[in-house]
């Protein structure tokens, strides 16, 4: 199943974020990943959340979410969207893997937030095939942590 | 400079929304609030035995005064008490304001004493729930929450308010502006529907040969009865209904078929069956009513009439869904030119007679109640076969005469909601059918009846066993009969004597007669009514089959 995703615009008040994850929970819908700051105007949270749902279960969750008070606006986001996502790894190096990695984040654009004498923090933002693909290339180094923001959206154009 | 508490905030703003009884218990975290209830006047207050039969009282209030009920306990297990009332609520949609007091907001998430997350376990069940973190938000929360309630699809709401906030004060005028100020409109469940969805609805409809209405509880939540009436008597097609529906249309309705799904009668599933369009208002599809969703209603187009968009598909697909106001929604099709020739298709439903009772059992007891009862009566039920039985054979006269709990099926339901069925309607006649299972689930509420003078007339229908379960065990699970006898109950005359009840036995059918005069009489009264627990609810169709299962009787 594909991955779908949607944009959620909330009331910025405690608790909201449990009140959607119950939604999930009570149905038994599986969250892959979902990313929540301060939406704009600053009044609303701002969440993109994605998951692997038939369109049953993509309309199901829209339709109820909607239903919830605080919820403002609700949609799912088509395949055109602009996705992003931003992942920090930490890899254990020596002279000869500091360089060949270097010379791999400079190809997929990526940057170096914290040096250290064995380890080196990068950090790449991109969309999923970016980071898929990345991260695919890095895994033959020794890595120490991955850090994965999860997928935050927008729709191109005017429109919301 | 006059002051005014949060606590007294709380009560002036219930007389505010034109709320006028609540039912509650009290308790630590809302001693505030019982302190300002002491000497305030225009709020009636019924003290409750249980919490689970407060919030069942202010269920059985809303569900047939159509405002919402008000219930209020402490925090904790005064809270948690209300749980199973507040889901019973949410699954019917009937709107209701609770309020629970909380641990001090200092106190908040350190496991203090009597501290519960109730808005953690009451989001699943509730359309909105607040935690009141200050003062000023208080007046503003609760009419919201009030509103709310009653709002598109009803439902409950939760206010959850600290013992701090309830002790602090404010300036008296600063409390008369947020009071008298008005609350932002709320916009969730807006009409969607569009013009050519009424044209769809009518070519659908004219190019039906057998098309069947079935009404459901939101045509008594959406306050379209006399549009539903009409639109059958216009067009004369066949009309079934829900559980929750019942009321809408009576016996005396030709055209009606009575109550669909599992325990439904026979014709009426039939006409669902064999109907090629289903126009269905104001219902959701409930498992209970569908069976097996590949059969249900398997040759029809459906249309759904329906105020939440959210139902639409979720459980059955439908050709043409009509999201809004079902009162609007009808009114359009009234309208338009309609077919009306369905007299030989509704002709090919007969009802069947109501076979003649040699036995004290269910039926022979309803049939006498139908010789009694009249539109001043109104009739709550608990739950099990007595409920099945019921809503089969009693003639349910008007809307909001019957009062259930349906989607949830919460035993201990029917005593609490009587009663606040009764003080809702004082000037109604209120009986209470249950099983001698369920009432002993909230019996302790029979006190209320003595102490606020609420002549609610409890029947029981004892026949020694969770009865419903019985049936289930001998249909399905070789007669295994665990745990389903109640071979010793209370004696529950004596019971209900203990309570300052007057009440008797009755043990054989000719003694049945004896319903009229206490029925007539104006004091709660008891009456235990001994039958065997040999008898069964059919028709059956047993749970996810379709109507060609259905099992008819002994
Ligand atoms: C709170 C609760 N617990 C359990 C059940 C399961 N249940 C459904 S019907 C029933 C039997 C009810 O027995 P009784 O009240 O004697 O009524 P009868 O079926 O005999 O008319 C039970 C146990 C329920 N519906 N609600």
């Amino acid at each position: 199943m594909e991955a779908k995703r949607i944009l959620l615009v909330m009331k910025n008040k405690p608790g909201v974020l449990n009140k959607i994850s119950g939604l999930f929970q009570k149905r038994g819908i599986n969250i892959e990943n979902i990313t929540a700051g301060e939406g704009y105007p600053e009044e609303t949270v701002r969440m993109t959340i994605t998951g692997f749902w038939d369109d049953y279960t993509l309309n199901q969750v829209i339709v109820q979410a909607e239903k919830l008070f605080d919820v403002e606006f609700i949609k799912s986001f088509s395949k055109e969207s602009v996705l992003r996502e931003l992942v920090l790894v930490k890899v254990q190096v020596d002279s000869k893997s500091r360089q060949e990695l270097l010379q791999i984040l400079d190809i997929y654009r990526g940057s170096v937030v914290d040096v250290g004498l064995e380890s080196l923090i990068i950090e790449i933002t991109g969309d999923i095939g970016k980071i898929d693909g990345f991260l695919k290339l890095v895994k033959n180094f020794n890595i120490l942590e991955i850090a994965r923001t999860g997928v935050s959206a927008m729709t191109r154009g005017l429109g919301v | 400079m006059k002051e005014i508490t949060g606590a007294k905030i709380v009560l002036e703003t219930l007389k505010y929304l034109g709320v006028k009884d609540i039912f509650g218990y009290p308790g630590g975290a809302v001693i505030p609030i019982y302190d300002a209830l002491y000497d305030f006047e225009g709020l009636q207050h019924y003290m409750a035995r249980h919490e689970q039969g407060a919030v069942h009282s202010a269920d059985g209030y809303a569900r047939t005064k159509k405002v919402p009920g008000v219930c209020l306990a402490t925090s904790g297990p005064g809270a948690t008490n209300l749980v199973t009332g507040i889901m019973t609520a949410h699954m019917d949609s009937i709107p209701l304001l609770v309020i629970t007091g909380q641990v001090s907001t200092s106190f908040l998430g350190k496991d203090s004493f009597q501290e519960s997350d109730i808005i953690g376990i009451t989001s699943p069940i509730t359309k909105n729930n607040y935690l009141v973190r200050d003062i000023f938000q208080l007046p503003d929360i609760l009419k919201e929450a009030y509103i709310l309630s009653k709002h598109g699809r009803p439902g409950p709401v939760l206010v959850d308010i600290p013992k701090n906030i309830q002790e602090q004060k404010i300036d008296y005028d600063k409390f008369k502006n947020l009071l008298e100020k008005d609350i932002k409109k709320i916009n969730k469940f807006k009409s969607l529907y569009e013009e050519n969805e009424i044209l769809e609805f009518q070519k659908l409809f004219n190019s039906s040969k057998k098309p069947v209405l079935v009404v459901g509880g939101g045509v008594l939540n959406g306050d379209c009865v006399k549009e539903v009436r009409e639109f059958v008597e216009r067009t004369k097609i066949p009309v079934v209904s829900t559980l929750m529906g019942l009321g809408i249309f009576n016996k005396d309705d030709e055209k009606y078929f009575g109550m669909i799904g599992m325990h439904g009668l026979v014709e009426a599933n039939r006409a669902v069956d064999e109907c090629d369009l289903l126009i269905c208002v104001g219902m959701r599809f409930d498992d209970r009513i569908v069976g097996d969703k590949s059969k249900f209603s398997p040759n029809s187009k459906k249309i759904h009439i329906e105020i939440d968009r959210a139902e639409i598909n979720k459980n059955i697909l439908v050709d043409l869904p009509i999201v809004g106001d079902a009162k609007d929604i009808l009114k359009q099709t009234l309208e338009l030119d309609l077919k009306d020739d369905f007299e030989t298709w509704s002709e090919s439903f007969k009802r069947e007679d109501v076979t003649d009772e040699k036995d004290l059992n269910q039926i022979s007891t309803l049939n006498m109640l139908n010789e009694i009862l009249d539109e001043r009566y109104i009739v709550v039920t608990d739950v099990g076969q007595h409920q099945m039985f019921t809503a089969q054979h009693l003639d349910i006269k008007k809307p909001f005469q019957f009062c259930t709990s349906g989607g949830a099926g919460t035993m201990g339901y029917g005593l609490p909601a009587a009663i606040g069925a009764k003080v809702a309607n004082p000037d109604k006649k209120v009986i209470a059918i249950l099983g001698d299972g369920g009432f002993q689930m909230n019996q302790q509420e029979l006190i209320l009846l003595a102490q606020y003078n609420l002549p609610v007339k409890v029947l029981i229908f004892n026949n020694g066993a969770l009865g419903m379960v019985k049936q289930w065990q001998e249909l399905f699970n070789n007669k295994r009969y665990s745990s389903v006898i109640l071979d010793i109950n209370p004696d529950f005359v004596k019971l209900a004597n203990a309570h300052y009840v007057e009440g008797e036995k009755i043990e054989n059918i000719h003694n049945l007669k004896r319903l009229k005069d206490i029925l007539e009489d104006d004091n709660p009264y008891l009456v235990d009514i001994q039958m065997s627990y040999e008898h069964n609810v059919y028709p059956i169709i047993p749970a996810g089959k379709s109507f060609e299962h259905t099992i008819g009787g002994e």
